[in-house]
């Protein structure tokens, strides 16, 4: 059974679209002003991952939830849905 | 594709179709903009839908079809502590004959495809692959119909109907829905975990195609208000875990480590033992009850099923007023199109509709349970451990006396609890039921 989140992120298809439908609006912000980065946590596809200088966004694992959107507290990401026909599909739903 | 259309309707899920279904009925043709590559492909639910409600769009459910996974025959309540727990379970034939498709588990993949398609074949257009990113407005600000990211883009339509669920960047864009707070959503993860046939029937102790639905509370969400569900499928099981995300954010707890910790967890080990791994979904679920629903309709627009917040989380009730808000929807452009008016007066028989429905009755009545769940933590951290300890006191056979096992139990409750903590959740758990 799938354990890890890689291992369940595995189990997804998805149609990656080229360009991220996410996108951290200040990148200053996530180091210097945000001291809970709740984006760390809560994103249930661990998209968001602290690097030395910035926060990375591996949008596509994306679940489409929306939860760092409105879970950011400076809301600082720009948050779209992916292209039409594009980012996770259901195989069961 | 035309340039215009009567009503556009964004979103191919239950309240959208359900809407597409009574239009078509009634001779409207209209456009609905499904942003996955099929309906469904990107919807999620926990997994049950109710026959009743389903009925008063497809009354013959049954003979098209209708992709269902299993006929649910009982319902179990878990209240759970780290090594087991209550069970409370309620079954009955009836769920088997009389009253079968009560309740029954579907896959959504599957089921929104299905549903889509009975609307096609009534007449409604389903257009895929597209995503609504604006509505077209006059200068008086009535909607005039929608924006999409496909090539030619834009299309009229004299009414729009968003049924694109609770995480609706349009919704929160146009102003129509503010965005919701993140204590007015919880987050649920859902594994579905593949077994043959023969092994969900004989762990759940039923007979094929049907099944149970479980419901579980307890320190499972680590503290955090939220539920976990176990439904079964044909072949598979579908395991849910969420909580509030104000929650998630405060506690700092990964949505996939709890969902871990749930399988782990002795009363459901058992039951996926062997199991395989299929999908890993997550999705939100719109919490903020009654007290959070938006304006239902304006000029030349309506907002229905999760997208407006219509959710009824203590009897996990969602698809179905998805479905009946849509259906609703619908009987309201028909009415407001006798006169070609599509203001907000004139489309104001939906939300009649609703305040005379259960759906509003519901919401009504259980508008504070989300509230005495977000202040009563107790629930969900020292409470499992001691109603557990209770429960071993009383069923452990060692000689002493049940009076002084029941001081006992009283003083170990009390290490935790103040008497007026106790009487307040009492009352505050009364008064939100």
């Amino acid at each position: 059974m799938a354990s890890t989140i890689a291992d369940k992120l595995f189990l997804d298809r998805f149609n990656v679209d080229e360009t991220s439908h996410l996108r951290i609006i200040d990148a200053k912000i996530c180091m210097e002003d945000c001291r809970e980065q709740p984006c760390l946590y809560i994103c249930p596809a661990n998209v968001y991952k602290l690097e030395d200088d910035r926060i990375s966004v591996n949008y596509e694992g994306c679940l489409e939830c929306g939860s760092c959107r409105i879970g950011c507290p400076h809301l600082n990401i720009d948050w779209r849905f992916p292209t039409g026909g594009f980012g996770i599909r259901h195989k069961f739903g | 594709m035309k340039e215009s259309f009567e009503v556009a309707i964004v979103g191919a899920g239950p309240a959208g179709i359900s809407a597409a279904c009574k239009l078509a009925d009634h001779g409207v043709t209209p456009v609905v903009f499904e942003r996955g590559e099929f309906p469904g492909a990107k919807n999620i639910s926990g997994g049950v839908l109710y026959g009743h409600d389903l009925g008063r769009i497809i009354p013959d459910f049954i003979d098209r079809k209708c992709p269902v996974e299993r006929n649910i025959v009982e319902s179990r309540l878990w209240y759970l502590n780290k090594n087991g727990g209550y069970s409370l379970s309620f079954r009955d034939t009836v769920f088997q004959d009389d009253l079968r498709y009560n309740v029954f588990t579907v896959g959504r993949a599957k089921f929104d495809r299905w549903f889509a398609d009975q609307a096609s074949r009534k007449g409604a257009v389903i257009v895929c692959n597209t995503v609504v990113t604006d509505l077209l407005r006059d200068k008086n600000g009535q909607v005039t119909g929608v924006r999409t990211d496909r090539p030619d883009g834009d299309l009229k339509a004299d009414v729009v109907l968003l049924a694109d669920g609770i995480n609706s960047p349009l919704a929160a864009q146009t102003g129509f829905r503010p965005e919701p707070a993140p204590e007015h959503v919880a987050l649920a993860v859902k594994e579905v975990i593949e077994l043959p046939e023969e092994t969900i029937e004989e762990r759940f102790n039923v007979k094929e195609q049907n099944g149970v639905t479980i419901e579980i509370l307890g320190d499972i969400t680590r503290g955090m208000n939220g539920v976990a569900v176990i439904y079964t499928n044909q072949k598979s099981l579908s395991l849910c875990i969420g909580a509030n995300l104000a929650d998630f954010s405060a506690h700092r707890i990964k949505p996939y480590e709890m969902m871990e910790a749930f399988k782990e967890h002795p009363m459901v080990a058992p039951l996926i033992k062997g199991g395989r791994s299929m999908e890993y979904t997550a999705h939100w679920l719109a919490e903020g009850g009654y007290d959070h629903i938006p304006d239902l309709c304006g000029n030349g627009y309506l907002i229905a099923g999760d997208s407006a917040m219509l959710f009824n989380a203590l009897h996990r009730e969602g698809s179905n007023l998805a479905m009946i808000s849509g259906a609703y929807a619908a009987e309201a452009i028909l009415e407001a199109g006798k006169n070609k008016d599509f203001t907000q007066q004139s489309l104001h028989g939906y939300v009649r509709r609703l305040e005379n429905s259960f759906i509003f009755k519901d919401l009504k009545k259980y508008r504070r349970f989300n509230t005495f769940l977000q202040k009563h933590k107790e629930i969900f951290t020292t409470l499992p451990e001691g109603f557990s300890f209770a429960a071993r006191e009383m069923l452990t056979v060692n000689g002493v006396p049940k009076k002084e096992k029941q001081k006992t139990i009283w003083r170990n409750l009390r290490k935790n609890h103040s008497l007026t903590d106790l009487l307040c959740l009492c009352w505050d758990a009364l008064r939100s039921v």
